[in-house]
């Protein structure tokens, strides 16, 4: 790919000095993010790394158009962003499965919706289904499958529609610590088939590296504003296992957490102070 | 205890209470009878009595009745709390206005209306069914409105992620939700049909169980009154075993955990 054409290749998502706040029972303004700058650009894979409660998660809502900026802009390849995000998968954090439905239903719902024929929705779905590891799960409820397993389902759902965008709330933060790293690398395989613009919040610095091209650190709510950003050369393909061993891996892990360290205890010292006169 | 062990028990409890009741009511202890067969009659006259029904085939006609006003209550009532319970969860405004009154409706024991629903609809089955209809509607209405109001926000979020629009929001998300919860009280539901339906005979009707009970009662006829009372546990039992089979078909996809809870 030639510089020109790099230069023309438009940016996904940008939020543009984005303020989110909410209105509380007492009337009073809570401000969770304040004047949020960042970019996208299409193809890349950019984690955003925060203490808890931090908004992060409001950040990716905002990108999702579920939620509206107090001020500041939101535009989508380049377009004003007005009601949801049409171009955008999401993968929730909580279980967002359809629980009456079962996994081949549930992934072909998302084509079914678009007016594509049941019968070739089911065929792609099951196609899918078998891409994410769960050929043989097709009849199964929600229920009847383990927290990996729905998280799978969870993947194909949003991917069979082909969104330009992916947004992922911290989707592996339920799992145990294996299955995260395995639905890691099953991320990272079915990214680099078609490479769409990622937003990926977690709370994991170490999976926000091993995934991402960028990190993006948040300061402690409210008012979190975004105070950091680091690029992440490591060679791709990566592996979620090998990589961690890298040196390159640990020096950027150890300037990251100078940063968000301190961040962290924060957030940690306004929840206790929070806890203590509620 | 195992299954065998269990269902003896449960038998035997069946055995002594009938072997009592005959003694109390036939055998003379301390000089006299302590249960006045007048008021009490006594097991063999009872099943006697079912027997009888049976084998002249008077009962069916009751029992088709009683079974024609329960279905008729439990769909019709079923309908109308669907519908209302639908537009009151996605108009909270109408449901704010109507608030005061559903409740103070709902708060009315129902027996209440009967006389009135007789002199509206007659003596024949549409006054009862009336009756069934009031006393299934406030569940399945409560259920369905519960159902639709408690969608988690994640799956509506991720339904709307995926492209839905509110039709589709509505076949796909809030339905299935809505009648999760109205089945999962079907077994209340249909059993305040057989209670409207079998009330409704009882203060007045020329069929159906009720009915049978009410005139065995009116001409102190104790044998019939328990006969009929049997007949209807029976009745009764075999109606929620149907709808057991049918609540199976259709939660399959809850965790049974949630299903028996």
């Amino acid at each position: 790919m030639n510089q020109a054409m790099d230069k023309a290749k438009p940016t996904a998502v940008a939020l543009e000095d984005a303020t989110v706040a909410f209105r509380l029972a007492d009337a009073r303004v809570y401000t969770a993010v304040e004047r949020a700058r960042l970019a996208v650009a299409h193809g890349e894979f950019v984690a955003i790394v925060g203490p808890t409660g931090c908004g992060k998660s409001t950040l990716l809502n905002v990108a999702a158009g579920l939620l509206k900026p107090a001020a500041g802009a939101v535009t989508i390849f380049d377009q004003p962003l007005a009601g949801l995000n049409r171009d955008a998968g999401y993968l929730f954090q909580a279980d967002a499965l359809f629980p009456w439905k079962t996994a081949i239903d549930n992934v072909a719902i998302g084509l079914e919706i678009k007016g594509t024929p049941r019968q070739k929705a089911l065929e792609q779905a099951q196609a899918w289904l078998t891409s994410v590891g769960l050929g043989a799960f097709a009849n199964r409820y929600p229920h009847m499958l383990s927290g990996g397993q729905r998280k799978r389902v969870g993947l194909a759902q949003v991917l069979i529609r082909d969104p330009k965008i992916l947004l992922m709330d911290e989707p592996f933060g339920p799992l145990d610590a294996q299955t995260r790293q395995v639905m890691g690398n099953l991320l990272l395989e079915l990214w680099t088939a078609d490479r769409k613009a990622v937003l990926f919040v977690t709370h994991d610095l170490e999976e926000a590296i091993a995934l991402a091209d960028r990190v993006v650190i948040m300061s402690a709510g409210p008012s979190s504003r975004i105070i950091g950003d680091w690029r992440v050369e490591l060679p791709r393909p990566r592996d979620i296992f090998e990589v961690r061993l890298d040196k390159q891996f640990h020096e950027l892990h150890r300037e990251i957490w100078g940063v968000l360290k301190e961040e962290v205890m924060k957030g940690y010292a306004q929840s206790t102070q929070a806890g203590g006169t509620n | 205890m195992s299954r065998a062990a269990l269902l003896l028990c449960q038998v035997l409890v069946a055995v002594v209470v009938l072997a009592l009741w005959q003694v109390f009511t036939t055998v003379p202890l301390f000089g006299r009878i302590l249960l006045p067969p007048f008021f009490f009659s006594n097991p063999i006259d009872v099943f006697s009595q079912i027997i009888n029904w049976f084998a002249s085939g008077v009962i069916w006609k009751h029992l088709a009745i009683t079974l024609w006003e329960s279905i008729l209550a439990f769909v019709i009532g079923s309908a109308l709390g669907i519908l209302v319970g639908f537009w009151f969860a996605r108009q909270p405004r109408v449901a704010a206005v109507f608030d005061p009154y559903v409740k103070m409706t709902n708060a009315l024991p129902r027996v209440v209306l009967a006389p009135i629903f007789a002199l509206w609809f007659g003596l024949g089955i549409w006054s009862k069914v009336a009756l069934g209809v009031t006393l299934v509607f406030f569940i399945v209405f409560f259920n369905v409105y519960q159902g639709v109001k408690e969608v988690s926000t994640t799956v509506l979020d991720n339904g709307r992620m995926l492209g839905m629009s509110e039709r589709q929001l509505m076949r796909h998300v809030y339905w299935p939700s809505a009648l999760s919860w109205m089945f999962s009280s079907l077994h209340t539901s249909v059993g305040f049909a057989v209670v409207g339906a079998v009330v409704g005979e009882y203060l007045g009707a020329a069929a159906g169980l009720g009915y049978l009970i009410q005139q065995a009662e009116g001409v102190f006829d104790v044998a019939g009154v328990f006969a009929g009372m049997f007949v209807l546990s029976a009745f009764v039992i075999l109606i929620d075993m149907a709808v057991t089979v049918v609540e199976r078909r259709l939660l399959v996809w809850r965790p049974a955990a949630a299903r028996e809870a």
